[in-house]
């Protein structure tokens, strides 16, 4: 436990000592929605309709992008294999990674959504929607995206491999997700859609650290 | 606990057991691939009853289902000759898996396609984004994602366990495809076939689709030994047995 709180706290102290990392990805978020009023329509009526998918689209891409620097330094500088051979779990250490990684990417987009929400038109009774959606779904992002994050790691080019590992995974979240959101917009009760979401961060959370710990011991093993 | 398997399942970890076996099946399978699938088309596509609503544009069922069912079928192999190779550390078993991944991509891709053929005169449409589609596309996404996880590593070992995690992490897609019919309203019909109840059509109908089936698997089983044993040819490469046969060919 001591160990998981630790890696929680040394990671937000390297994110918070490097703020770039926590500016980048919210920066991309609302860059990437402004995007579509540009390109689509700046009418209140289309925006509003496409809102909910715009929303959770960004958020995905935006945690995406995050997830490869999630293991990088740590494993270029040889942190990642002095845990390895340390007494220290490697699931406890995964699950702390995501934690973190999900404080500083998917729970600050949360919060910053609302906002963009409001840009977008979205009528104000969907916020609610919006906000608890992605807090509820952005965690299994994080813990999906980390396995892809892990498996690649070792790898020069990974970037891209990431995308293509992981999106797959990532369409039952974003169906589920902008669900939420569409059904508040219609005003229609929206606790079944919160339900699934809750459903898939408890499977992954229960899985996904054994994939990633298994992951990382292959990358570092090279 | 100590946990034996059987003799056979320790012979399958030997590179030229392997190769020896599955050269020894391989012509019997073909064969009975080859009769299987001739028969089944003949039946299907000439013989069989017109539907009564569709007419004859359902006949592509012959080659849908079948392909439809393997793709998921070698998905499901991969994950489980994934884990074995693994648990037990046999290599064998990541050849395997390698070799079928491009076999269920394109059995996937067939699926895809004689699907939005067929969805075109009976739906009005090439594609529509239901339940089932969906998730077979995502199938197909899973399947290009491990491809290019096996490319991606220069030590192969690495990219077996890496795709091996991959398909073990994607096998959660397999049970979303197989109930998508019953869990959402899905403009796609439910199962054609089930193990447990008797068939909606009648049986001149669904006894050549049975046959296609049969002979799918079978030609499945096919290509993947004739890919398994090149695969084993090049990584043993530098062990006896390979050249010994090389000598023996020349």
């Amino acid at each position: 436990m001591n160990f998981l709180l630790a890696t929680i706290r040394r990671e937000l102290l390297l994110a918070f000592r490097n703020r770039s990392e926590i500016i980048n990805p919210l920066a991309f978020f609302v860059i990437v929605i402004a995007l579509f009023p540009l390109a689509v329509s700046p009418e209140a009526s289309v925006l509003a309709n496409i809102a909910p998918g715009i929303l959770w689209v960004a958020a995905l891409l935006a945690t995406l992008l995050s997830l490869e620097s999630l293991f990088k330094q740590d494993f270029e500088d040889g942190s990642l294999e002095q845990i390895m051979v340390s007494p220290q779990s490697l699931l406890l250490l995964s699950i702390g990674k995501v934690i973190s990684h999900w404080l500083i990417s998917g729970f600050l987009l949360a919060l910053l959504s609302p906002l963009l929400g409001i840009m977008l038109f979205l009528p104000p009774i969907a916020i609610g929607a919006l906000v608890s959606s992605l807090l509820l779904g952005t965690p299994t992002l994080s813990l999906i995206g980390a396995i892809g994050a892990g498996l690649t790691v070792g790898l020069r080019k990974g970037g891209m491999l990431i995308s293509l590992l992981v999106l797959p995974l990532y369409m039952p979240v974003l169906i589920f997700g902008a669900g939420t959101v569409q059904a508040g917009v219609m005003g229609l009760p929206i606790g079944g859609y919160l339900a699934i979401l809750g459903a898939m961060l408890v499977l992954s959370l229960m899985l996904a650290p054994f994939a990633i710990a298994a992951a990382l011991r292959l990358s570092i093993r090279g | 606990m100590k946990i034996t398997m059987p003799r056979w399942f320790y012979q399958l970890a030997s590179p030229k057991w392997c190769y020896d076996i599955l050269g020894m099946l391989s012509p019997w399978l073909g064969l009975a691939a080859l009769i299987l699938l001739s028969v089944g088309v003949v039946w299907g596509l000439v013989f069989a009853p017109p539907d009564y609503q569709q007419g004859n544009s359902y006949r592509i069922i012959y080659i849908h289902v079948p392909s439809a069912i393997l793709a998921q079928s070698c998905f499901m192999l991969m994950a489980v000759a994934g884990a074995i190779g693994m648990i037990w550390k046999m290599k064998v078993a990541h050849i395997v898996a390698k070799s079928a991944a491009p076999i269920g991509a394109s059995m996937t891709i067939i699926a895809l396609s004689t699907g939005a053929i067929w969805g075109k005169p009976t739906w009005g449409a090439w594609w529509v984004w239901d339940a089932r589609l969906t998730s077979m596309l995502i199938l197909f996404f899973l399947y290009i994602g491990i491809i290019a996880l096996y490319s991606a590593f220069e030590n192969k070992a690495s990219g077996d366990q890496a795709a091996a995690i991959l398909s073990l992490v994607g096998i959660v897609n397999i049970p979303i495809i197989k109930y998508s019919v019953e869990w959402w309203n899905t403009l796609h019909q439910p199962a054609s076939f089930t193990l447990t109840k008797k068939p909606a059509m009648p049986p001149e109908m669904w006894l050549p689709l049975l046959v296609m089936v049969l002979g799918y698997y079978c030609f499945f089983a096919f290509v993947l030994i004739g890919r398994t044993r090149i695969e084993l040819l090049e990584r043993e490469q530098k062990s006896g047995w390979v050249s010994a046969i090389i000598n023996e060919a020349r």
